[in-house]
């Protein structure tokens, strides 16, 4: 292929999974709202929208998937919504900060793997299925958009021009600089393990076994840290009602604090899907060799069951206190991943020089 | 080509936006904007490595750190352009520039600058090759280069220990 019709494909392509990922943002939301309902017993939103079933001999009609139409009336709302903006912020840097908060949860997508190579009406995607397939930087890119991503809250919280913000924009970005060392080195362990930094040949070395069975501690620092890295409960405190009100988004309204909600649940897909790939097998599963557009059925349905977990993780664990949340980062979780990182890799020079097996 | 041009005139662009501005955090902005496009320079340059260090090391560690020493120093506005010893600064700027340029320019003329090093054959540019050049041919210059960050992250430990006990 020439080089412009490579580009034509990953536009094309990145305008799929961009649109489809927008579309399980927004029924994300949902999903965290009515399984946090039913977690503490409640049933959440289950007015806009719902399948009548009549029932026989008369009665009270039945409703099936009450409440599904609540995304489209939430855009609406946030759409509708009177978006003032305070008359002391930089306005230039207020406006960006939101696009600054998207951009990077929009990016990271290019390089997951959604299926194996695969053939869609006569076009052939190899090695794998992505808007950039066969990136041998696809690791690096995924950490160098991630260390982008506190500038959206950053800035956010300077510009509002308010006490609470910058507390905020300035505590989300002291834990995602720390929990990122965590991350980045618990990365490191599939990538020595797969012998590459793409993401596809890492979720084919995990043809024999997930690596999650393999590297049980190396997957939990990495899913605490996707956890801190996206701000999301226990270690939410950015946005700690009592003490912050609400943080950084404190002076967003509207659809421009639509987009840091935008960006939030964006970035829990992706990171959902990453986990998939590092630790769960990405799209592999029974049969995909066979049949490989079962790919993204296992691997929508990976990244299904790690929302699940998020949600439940937030239902479950109170918040971090702010010293807690430091010093767990820094003192168990960053120690933990660099031990494991040595080990695994006197492991493999031992197994390679013979001295295992 | 084409893009190399438009790469330059935008990295030119960030870089007098960050000199020409008055606030220090739109500056640090158009420091990380420049950065940026520097990597995109480098994607073109077939180093997809470099690049992403770039992003990650520049923009996402270094210039946090400066955007948080201004928002917590609260030292965006910048006062009067002239402190102390203002105008032999000006002078000394524009001899550093004029032999900057000089320099530049000879080696321009001279030629053999402009050939691009991918000229000398496909080099392999992967993460697995550059860490075995890494890891080979330089491996002092690389130890060197630890030793000295490490240096560093002992005298902040330190200093900080100090200052806590100096407040006590």
């Amino acid at each position: 292929m020439t080089p412009g019709q490579i580009a034509l494909r990953a536009l094309i392509v990145g305008f799929i999974i961009a649109f489809a990922v927008i579309t399980g943002f927004a029924y994300t939301t949902l999903l965290e709202r009515k399984l946090l309902a039913r977690l503490q017993a409640r049933i959440g939103p289950n007015r806009a929208g719902y399948i009548p079933i009549p029932r026989r001999g008369g009665g009270k009609e039945r409703k099936l998937l009450a409440g599904f139409m609540q995304p489209a009336a939430d855009a609406v709302k946030l759409f509708f919504k009177e978006d003032p903006q305070p008359t002391m912020v930089d306005s230039w840097v207020y406006n960006l900060a939101p696009m600054l908060a998207v951009i990077p949860a929009v990016v990271i997508l290019a390089v997951i793997p959604w299926a194996g190579k695969i053939n869609i009406f006569g076009a052939v995607f190899e090695p794998y299925f992505a808007i950039a397939p066969g990136l041998n930087v696809a690791v690096m890119f995924f950490l160098a958009i991630t260390s982008i991503g506190v500038y959206g809250v950053a800035l956010a919280g300077w510009a509002s021009n308010s006490k609470y913000a910058v507390l905020g924009g300035i505590r989300a970005s002291a834990q995602m600089i720390s929990y990122e060392l965590a991350l980045g080195m618990s990365v490191l362990v599939p990538i020595m393990i797969a012998d590459s930094m793409d993401l596809g040949v890492i979720v084919e070395a995990q043809r024999g076994g997930w690596f999650i069975f393999l590297q049980p501690l190396a997957a939990f620092v990495f899913f605490v840290g996707a956890l801190a890295e996206l701000q999301r409960a226990p270690f939410d405190l950015l946005e700690a009602e009592q003490e912050l009100s609400a943080g950084y988004t404190v002076e967003y309204a509207g659809m421009r604090f639509g987009m840091f909600f935008l960006a939030e649940y964006m970035k829990m897909i992706s990171f959902s899907a990453l986990t998939a790939v590092f630790f769960l097998g990405g799209y592999r599963g029974p049969f995909v060799d066979q049949v490989p557009a079962l790919g993204f059925v296992y691997i929508i349905l990976k990244i299904f069951i790690l929302l699940c977990v998020m949600i439940w993780v937030r239902a479950s664990l109170p918040r971090l206190r702010y010293d807690q949340l430091m010093s767990f980062g820094w003192k168990v979780l960053l120690p933990i991943s660099v031990l494991n990182f040595l080990l695994t890799a006197i492991f493999i020079v031992l197994a390679q020089e013979g001295f295992l097996f | 080509m084409v893009l190399f041009i438009i790469l330059a005139i935008s990295a030119v662009a960030a870089a007098l936006g960050m000199l020409f501005s008055r606030n220090a955090v739109h500056s640090a902005l158009f420091l990380v904007l420049n950065f940026a496009i520097v990597a995109a320079l480098y994607l073109t340059l077939n180093a997809p490595f470099i690049a992403m260090v770039q992003i990650t090391v520049y923009a996402g560690a270094i210039i946090v750190l400066f955007l948080f020493v201004i928002m917590l120093l609260g030292a965006e506005q910048l006062r009067g352009v002239a402190g102390d010893g203002g105008v032999w600064q000006r002078w000394l700027a524009g001899g550093l520039t004029a032999v900057l340029l000089i320099s530049f320019a000879s080696i321009l003329f001279q030629g053999n600058a402009i050939t691009p090093a991918s000229a000398a054959g496909v080099i392999d540019t992967s993460p697995a090759a550059l860490g075995l050049r890494l890891f080979e041919a330089y491996v002092f210059p690389f130890e060197v280069t630890g030793v000295l960050l490490l240096a560093a992250i002992i005298g902040v430990v330190v200093l900080s220990i100090s200052k806590k006990r100096g407040q006590q």
